[in-house]
Formats: C-alpha cells, structure tokens, sequence
C-alpha cells in the first residue's frame, strides 16, 4: 500500500520554470511519477517537459486534477506558495527549498494541521514511495520496493540508510524526508501512525539528528501506539553545543537536544539504535528479527 | 537544499553573474550562509527603537570616548562593559589583568577613561570565550540606576508546541540553564501567537508568580508586550534579558540584553545584516559562509569535507567511533562545484591541526564524476599537505572512481563508510 503518495498520485510542481523545479520535475517524470503539470504565477500557458504550465494551483487543480504538488519557490515566497495550494484543496505538499522563515512556517503548519494537509517540508528532500511515485529530489535508482518505511530529518543521510536497506534486500515502502528545520510541517509521530496502519509496511526506520524533541515524542509515542519493529539513527554524537550544524533545526541549545538524550529515549522504547552511520540497515535486520522473535 | 545555487550544472551561471538564490535576488553578491550575531550595544539599540526600555548608554571605543560618554550621561555612577560577541562579561577577567573583569562600575570619567583603557585592545576571558580569551574593541558606558530586583526574561521558540515562549524567573543574573536543571518549577512559561501577541492577562499572571506588584505591573505590560512584538517583528530566534532589572522606582528595564535572529529570515532584515560584526566571527566560518558553505571548526586532527548536513554530522560521529577526532564539520550542500570544493580544502587545510582529510560524498543529483573532477581540478591549485581520503557512492560512483585512481593525485580510496573511517584515522596517526 504505501503511505501519502502511489503510482495513481497526480503531481505539479510550483517554480516549475526555475531551474530547479524544471531540472526535477524531469527527474519525477523519469522516475514514473504521475507528472501532471506546473505552476508559476504569469508564466501560464508555457510547457516544461512537455507539461502545461498554468498561473495558479487552483487552475492547474481543476485542469488536471492534480492532488499533490512539489515546491521550488524561493525561501521569501514558499509559504505563500504552501498556502496558495491548501487553498486549492491539495492534500500533500513537498516543499522544498531551504531558507524558509520560522515566523512564516509558524502561521503555515497551523493551516496545514486545521484542513487536514500532509506538508512535507520545508528543506527537506521530498517523498518517494518506491517504484512507484518520487516527489523530491532523491536519487531514485538507489530505492527498491521493499518492507521498510523511512522517516528522516536528512537528505544524503537518507540515501546512505536506502541504499544499506535496498543492498540488503529490505527495500522501502514509503521513504519521507522531513526536513531539517526546526519547524516542519510533517513530525515522525505523524509518520509512525501512517507507517503503522500501512499493509507493506513492516518496519519502520527513524533518521534523527541533534536539535529539538522531536525523537524523543515519537519514542514515547511508539511506547503504546506501535507494534511493528523499530529501528533508529541519530546523527550528531560529536557536535558541540550552540553551534547549528548546517541544518538550521540541528542546533543544542540549553542543554537540550543532545544526540545521546535522543539515544536514551529511543533505546527505552526498545527501538534498535544503531551505533554507526554504517550499521543502520544492521539495525533494521536486527529489529525485525528481535520482533519475530519476541 | 537551496533551490538556487545547488544547482550544479548551471554553475557557469552563477559565474556570469546569474545568481538565483533568495538572498541574492535581494541583495546581489551577499553570502547566503550567515550566522548572525550582534552586541550588547546593538540589541539595546533595537529594544530602544521599539520602545522597550533600556537605560540610557553610549558606545566607546577609546579610553577618551569613554570619559565624554560619562560627562554626556550626567549621571555620578556609570557601568563601562566591553563588547564581545560571547557572555559572562561580568564575571569574566582580563588575561593580561586578571584583576581587572569586564563589566566595571565607575564614579567619574577619570575612572571611565581608566577602566576603558584597562578593558579595550585587550583579551577578555569568560566562561564562554574559551580559555584563550577575545579582544575587545567597543565597550558600553551606561547609566547606573538603583536596582530593587534582578529577574530573568527570555524568549525563543518552543519547537515543540512550535510557537514562541515568554519565560520568566526570579533567578535573574545567574546561569538560567542551572536553575532550568535544578529548579524547573521557578521558571514560569506563556506561550503567545506571534500574529496576536503576549496578552495582558498572561503579563497579569506572569507578575503575580514572581510577586512583581503595584505600578510595576503596568511597566511589565508595557515592557513584555512590546518586547514579544519585537521579537516577531524582528524574526527573532532568540531574546534574553538578564538580568531585567525593577527600579527603586518600580520600572521594568532592560540591564543586559541579548538577541539572535532566525538566520532564515535576514534576506527580510537587510538593517539587521549591517549589524554584522566579523571581527567577532572565526574567520574561517566567515570565509565558508561567503561561498555558501557550512562550515563548524572543532579541535581534532581529521578535516571532513561532506554533502548534506546529516551526513556531515555523521562522519564526524564514525571518525570518533574508530578513533579519530574530526576537525571541522563542513556541508558543501548539493552544488559541490569545482570552485565550492577547492575553497573547502582550503579553509579546512589553513587548520594547522589537520592531518587527514576525509571527503565523504553520496552523489544524488550531484553525480560522482563532478565531484570527482573536481578534487582533481582543486588538487591542482590546492596541493595536498596532508593525505586524502576519498569515499565516493551514489550516481556515476564507478566512473568517478576511476576517474580518481587514474589522476596524479595520491588518494587513498574507500569504499565503505567504515574503510573510510578507519583509513583516515589510520592516516592521521
């Protein structure tokens, strides 16, 4: 089954004109996701890859009955652009671009929680259920149609955990990049509860990092609300406090969001922590077995 | 990723003058990684703007300025304190004085101008400067009022409940993470919604826990209110007044204060970024920032040169997992040109502590044969000092390989994340 996005998805992609948006949306097309179209506002009537071009979301909705959008618009326009597609009825949205204002994420993720929206994002790599429909900029070739749901707050880190999961012979069901800012529209207990009513899911995988809660919520969520195995990462052991690491979210600040606190949390919830970034698709074996065990 | 600059074909773009990225449609040829942060004087200077109160001060920046700065205050005590990007001034010490701290009290200008020639040209030491201390090139020369109370007064983002909080505690002037460790409970919290604000109720229920009282409480009003507006206004990540000081007289003002900004925000904030100070920043952070790299110094001996945060920060993890200690975090981000990668060898190579370096690199749309060309091209104009390894997967991986094993550049391959580890540290001896 998968979870949020299949091979019936009908997709467009925002600021499909800009480089980015044109250069991935060929690489979706490529893919096989159902690439149905593109939006930026006056330039309406164009092609891209073969793909109408329209001036707003809700046009490009009614003329293709796209339900799910990609979006490439700059960091001072992304959250008009998120809004701009929950107003047009579109139930997922993978949004891009890094940069975003924590002030506008604030007032977008309300919006997107009240009508019922799965906003990916921001700066995250998008969303892939393999073989069947990529929304993001993921290398699609490294993914296999497989067991494992994967959840993370990185990209290349992502692409190391798919390619030890695909190379031993696990495969994903659903592969979800959350992002790396300290707001994100989509949280791992979001996931967890999808991950867990999904079919072809039959085991999940959490990609986390320093910086914030969020690891440990979705332990203590995992505790009583999921019964499949779990296994977990936690990038980050060696950085120092203060200091953000690249992601604007992975910063310790007051103490908290250390990876070995995450490491704690997640390890009570009788979750498989993986010592090393080398050994994450060994924590996914390991989890499964000790499931089939128990 | 930035839709803009990670582009790495159209690089050729970005050299004709094409820039896409949000900070470089706003502003043409600014970075497009800054870490921003500001002094005291300057923090001060927006509350003031905003109409939070702060006590009258003035900058100085030689021991002569300091004494006018006294005479123009009218006051008989003043404060002198330097004006570092680090805190702790207060208790912190003068590495050439050891007697001598950085926030002083003075009673008259001769005392300013003493105090302010002690303090300025010189390394201050405080418990976050690290040991080697900064030097201090401004210093504030401020107004002494009587203080009845020292409270604390913070806000930042509550990313759990994703909105920003007002903590307030009656531990003001001590270290808040230690009475946050130990005391919880005398730390109180209201949260607001940043398009409607701290309400008055929440200021009403904030003072009757602290027990501030009588016209105070009209001061906070005013005083929290206005500051949370700040905070938004400003794209704040972080407001923190320690301590926030209750006159004899019963007002509310700011002693000490201290904002980041949501570095996402700055493109929207272009006085902001003129507030900029690099002589506070490490140099080497500054120079990656320039070329849109992130780049954290850290004290090993192992540099990494990476793509992707997450990854980044993982490499650094299973270098210290074999052994080894990482010198530097470094995200070349998705773009990973021949210009980005030979600017990163080096800024990680002018850390004299580097005695390997581990390039780790997961092409996705980045391919493994750019990334291989360019090491080979930067090798060129770089020349390795220290050994190189290179670990390389993903798109075009056995092409880019090969392309390696048959350059003149001695490079030491990996396959795995671990045999990477493991070699570098093995090479770092």
């Amino acid at each position: 089954m998968s979870i949020l996005v299949n091979k019936d998805t009908k997709v467009i992609c925002q600021g499909i004109t800009g480089q980015a948006g044109a250069f991935h949306t060929q690489g979706c097309k490529d893919y096989g996701t159902q690439m149905v179209g593109g939006v930026t506002p006056g330039k309406g009537g164009e092609t891209i890859s073969s793909l109408p071009v329209f001036d707003s979301v809700s046009e490009a909705v009614s003329e293709t009955g796209a339900n799910a959008t990609m979006i490439f618009v700059p960091a001072a326009f992304t959250a008009d652009a998120i809004l701009e597609s929950i107003d047009a009825g579109i139930k997922v949205i993978a949004a891009i671009t890094e940069g975003v204002p924590v002030m506008d994420m604030i007032r977008v993720h309300e919006l997107a929680k009240e009508h019922g929206v799965h906003l990916i994002g921001p700066n995250c790599p998008g969303l892939i259920t393999a073989e069947e429909c990529k929304i993001g900029i993921m290398p699609g070739y490294i993914h296999q149609k497989g067991k494992v749901g994967i959840m993370s707050r990185s990209g290349t880190l992502t692409y190391e955990a798919v390619w030890q999961t695909t190379n031993m012979g696990l495969g994903q069901t659903t592969c979800v990049g959350l992002g790396g800012d300290p707001i994100v529209g989509t949280s791992f207990i979001d996931l967890l509860t999808l991950f867990e009513s999904d079919s072809e899911t039959e085991a999940i995988l959490m990609i986390g990092e320093i910086g914030g809660t969020a690891e440990e919520e979705a332990a203590d969520y995992a505790k009583t609300h999921v019964s499949k195995p779990l296994a977990a990462f936690i990038a980050g052991q060696t950085a120092p406090p203060g200091k953000r690491m690249g992601h604007a979210g992975a910063i310790i600040s007051g103490g908290k969001g250390t990876a070995s606190e995450k490491v704690t949390a997640l390890e009570s919830a009788g979750i498989v922590v993986a010592e090393s970034p080398a050994d994450i698709g060994d924590a996914v074996q390991k989890a499964i077995i000790g499931h089939q065990g128990a | 990723m930035c839709v803009g600059c990670c582009f790495s074909q159209h690089d050729f773009l970005h050299r004709a003058g094409v820039n896409t990225c949000t900070i470089h449609l706003a502003f043409p040829g600014k970075p497009h990684h800054i870490i921003m942060k500001i002094h005291e004087y300057q923090a001060k200077q927006i509350l003031s703007e905003s109409g939070v109160a702060v006590l009258k001060n003035q900058l100085a920046t030689t021991p002569e300025e300091a004494a006018d700065a006294f005479e123009k205050l009218e006051g008989d005590i003043a404060v002198v304190k330097a004006q570092i990007h680090a805190g702790g001034r207060g208790k912190g010490t003068l590495i050439e004085k050891p007697d001598q701290h950085g926030v002083q009290l003075v009673r008259s200008a001769k005392e300013a101008r003493l105090v302010a020639e002690n303090i300025l040209g010189n390394k201050l030491v405080t418990i976050q400067t690290g040991p080697s201390g900064q030097t201090v090139r401004k210093v504030l020369v401020e107004q002494g009022c009587r203080i009845a109370r020292e409270l604390y007064l913070g806000i930042v983002l509550d990313r759990a409940k994703k909105q920003p909080v007002l903590m307030l505690s009656s531990e003001g002037g001590v270290e808040i993470e230690k009475v946050a460790a130990e005391n919880p409970e005398l730390i109180h919290k209201e949260h607001f919604d940043p398009h409607f604000g701290l309400q008055s109720f929440q200021v009403r229920k904030l003072c009757a826990k602290v027990g501030i009282t009588g016209t105070s409480v009209r001061s906070a009003d005013r005083f929290m209110r206005t500051l949370c507006k700040t905070y938004v206004q400003h794209d704040c990540s972080l407001v923190e007044i320690n301590p926030l000081v209750i006159t004899e007289e019963g007002d509310l003002v700011a002693l000490d204060a201290k904002i980041n900004f949501d570095d996402n925000a700055l493109f929207r904030h272009p006085q902001i970024i003129e507030m900029r100070d690099k002589a506070e920043e490490d140099p080497s952070e500054v120079r990656a920032g320039d070329v849109g790299l992130s780049y954290v110094k850290l004290d090993g001996n192992i540099g990494c040169l990476v793509n992707g945060a997450g990854l980044a920060m993982s490499t650094m993890d299973i270098i210290k997992l074999h052994g080894g200690e990482p010198a530097n975090f470094l995200d070349v981000g998705g773009g990973a040109n021949t210009q980005q990668v030979t600017e990163a060898f080096q800024i990680i190579l002018s850390d004299s502590n580097v005695k390997a370096i581990l390039v780790n690199i997961f092409g996705g749309i980045a391919r493994c044969t750019t990334i291989a060309q360019a090491i080979i091209e930067s090798s060129k104009e770089v020349g390795f000092t220290v050994p190189l390894v290179v670990r390389l997967e993903g798109t075009e991986v056995e092409e880019g390989r090969k392309m390696l094993a048959e350059s003149d550049i001695t490079i030491i391959s990996a396959e795995s994340l671990t045999d990477a580890a493991k070699k570098v540290v093995a090479a770092a001896g």
